[in-house]
């Protein structure tokens, strides 16, 4: 009756299971032109089915409902996990996003009203070029990369996302934070025509989110606008959103309209909901539960079976190596 | 004419075929999450998707069985009470696939683990008492128990089901209260409040009838 495996769910991958570099670096290489071509051919409505199939090589086939997004590989340390992806249908279906629903599903069945053009994020606050950019500016702003990320969501599930995008560091260096800046607050869209579920109370709108200056500025901190090879779908964060992804998933707002460098901890959308549950920092943590449910083990959506036990839930979401030194020193079961 | 048509209705529940009926009836959602199952039909988080379903039944198979008394008297039904113990029977069947679902895809089966579980959180272990009362109220289902029991007692201790659905509910409002999302939750507990009134307001229209 019990169906276990010998790994106690921690599934690291064998040496031979790992890409060569050699041929991890061709097939990014291939990527690059498919995309490029599937950019090109898609314009002239010639041969998506071609850049379909070649794409399967870099591990998941465009869905083709989106415009894809070419990209290259990233070079940042980390940021590309071997492990498998989640597959694009689930990554898309199963969303937190309560502007559209509080159910997993809501968002990708009532996200299509969301208009994501024009569209326009202000960075503003203590900076020395408090500037406004429009979407297509921000998309050209730094070289696109893509990073295959663990995304692990605080209430015990993770997903492995191939994410477009760069760090938020090229963007923030344009407006040249000044001296005083320690904090950087995020300002997601909330728009009651388009957004059914903003005039709940469930969340006080707009979401809103935060970093620490530090952890803003690391490399692994993405400003994304794609997935999978295209850009974002609604239900996951378009035109533009952030992933941390040492943190738990709420920490990484969705479709950002402003953000502010501030001296001061910002207010966050969940820490206001429920300050005992949801802490300003948000690591991802095995050693510090949530008051109702453990965060010592997490389900991997699409690959553990319905009877697999779940597998271990690494510190800082397996990130340690990258981000540990930014919390030296900090009693991180206090700062939560 | 009321009163005939009541009469009527209550003739046709007497029918022989009612209580499969109403049996087959409470197996649908059963079949319909094996059949989602095995057909990976329950979404992204297939046990997610179980443990939360297998509750939802649990709640509304209360709300139903619940509804037999005050429809019984209002509506002049007798007959409706022959289901009462079947369906009582079956929200201790969701109640138990629940906590089945939970242990197994939650917890791994893992005892002490579980045991943990139960203990740390609130929200776990007021579930896990409303499953313990009703057991006691499904292993003094059978008429033997009854009899053992004497017609008052049993009585007394079957009214445990508006504890049960009480538990059931503080159960459901704890666990979506850390997103602050109690729509749900307050449907349920309007259901209930609602049938708790109407058993005490036929209980005041009976006395005043009695004293007329």
């Amino acid at each position: 009756m019990l169906i276990r495996t010998n790994d106690s769910g921690f599934n690291h991958p064998h040496p031979s299971e790992i890409t060569p570099r050699a041929a991890y670096e061709r097939r990014q290489f291939m990527q690059g032109l498919v995309a490029g071509g599937a950019a090109a051919s898609g314009a002239l409505g010639l041969l998506p089915g071609v850049a379909q199939a070649a794409q399967g090589d870099a591990g998941y086939t465009l869905s083709g409902k989106l415009a894809t997004l070419p990209s290259m590989r990233s070079k940042v340390s980390g940021a590309a996990t071997m492990e498998k992806l989640t597959a694009y249908k689930d990554a898309t279906t199963y969303n937190n996003f309560y502007e559209f629903g509080t159910d997993k599903s809501d968002p990708a069945r009532h996200a299509g009203t969301l208009r994501t053009r024009p569209w326009k994020v202000e960075v503003t606050g203590l900076v020395g070029k408090p500037m406004t950019f429009g979407i297509e500016e921000l998309l050209k702003l730094s070289a696109q990369e893509e990073r295959v990320y663990r995304l692990r969501c605080v209430e015990g599930w993770s997903m492995v996302i191939p994410w477009i995008g760069y760090s938020l560091s090229e963007l923030l260096k344009r407006v040249e934070p000044t001296a005083a800046a320690k904090y950087v607050e995020f300002v997601t869209l909330a728009d009651k025509a388009t957004m059914p579920f903003v005039g709940s109370r469930v969340l006080d709108w707009p979401y809103t989110e935060g970093l620490r200056l530090d952890e803003a500025m690391h490399p692994l901190t993405l400003l994304s606008f794609g997935m999978y090879g295209e850009v974002l779908p609604n239900q996951n964060g378009a035109p533009v959103r952030l992933v941390v992804p040492w943190k738990y998933g709420f920490k990484s707002a969705k479709s950002i309209v402003k953000i502010v460098l501030t001296d001061k901890e910002p207010g966050t959308a969940w820490n206001k909901a429920a300050k005992n549950e949801y802490g300003f920092y948000s690591n991802v943590n095995p050693d510090v539960d949530h008051p109702r449910w453990s965060q010592a083990t997490e389900r991997r959506i699409g690959e553990d079976g319905l009877f697999a036990r779940k597998r271990k839930t690494l510190m800082f979401n397996g990130y340690e190596a990258q981000v540990g030194q930014l919390y030296a020193g900090m009693d991180l079961k206090k700062y939560y | 004419m009321q009163k005939n048509s009541s009469q009527a209705t209550d003739a046709v529940l007497r029918g022989r075929w009612v209580k499969p009926l109403a049996f087959m009836l409470c197996l649908v959602p059963f079949s319909w999450l094996l059949y989602a199952a095995f057909n990976d039909q329950l979404g992204a988080n297939p046990a997610e998707a179980l443990v939360r379903s297998t509750g939802d039944w649990t709640l509304r198979m209360l709300c139903v069985v619940l509804a037999v008394t005050p429809l019984r008297q209002w509506l002049a039904l007798p007959s409706l009470g022959r289901l009462r113990r079947m369906l009582g029977l079956f929200a201790y069947f969701y109640a138990a696939l629940h906590l089945l679902s939970y242990a197994w895809f939650d917890m791994g089966f893992e005892l002490p683990e579980l045991l943990r579980d139960i203990a740390k959180r609130p929200f776990i272990l007021v579930g896990f008492a409303a499953f313990l009362l009703l057991t006691a109220l499904a292993i003094t289902s059978p008429k033997a128990a009854v009899r053992a029991l004497g017609g008052k007692r049993w009585q007394m201790l079957h009214r445990a089901v508006y504890l049960c659905a009480g538990l059931a509910l503080l159960h459901f409002f704890w666990m979506r209260a850390g997103k602050n999302n109690f729509a749900e939750v307050f449907v349920y507990a309007f259901i209930v409040a609602g049938l708790l009134l109407a058993r005490v307001a036929w209980r005041l229209r009976s006395r005043r009838q009695a004293a007329a």
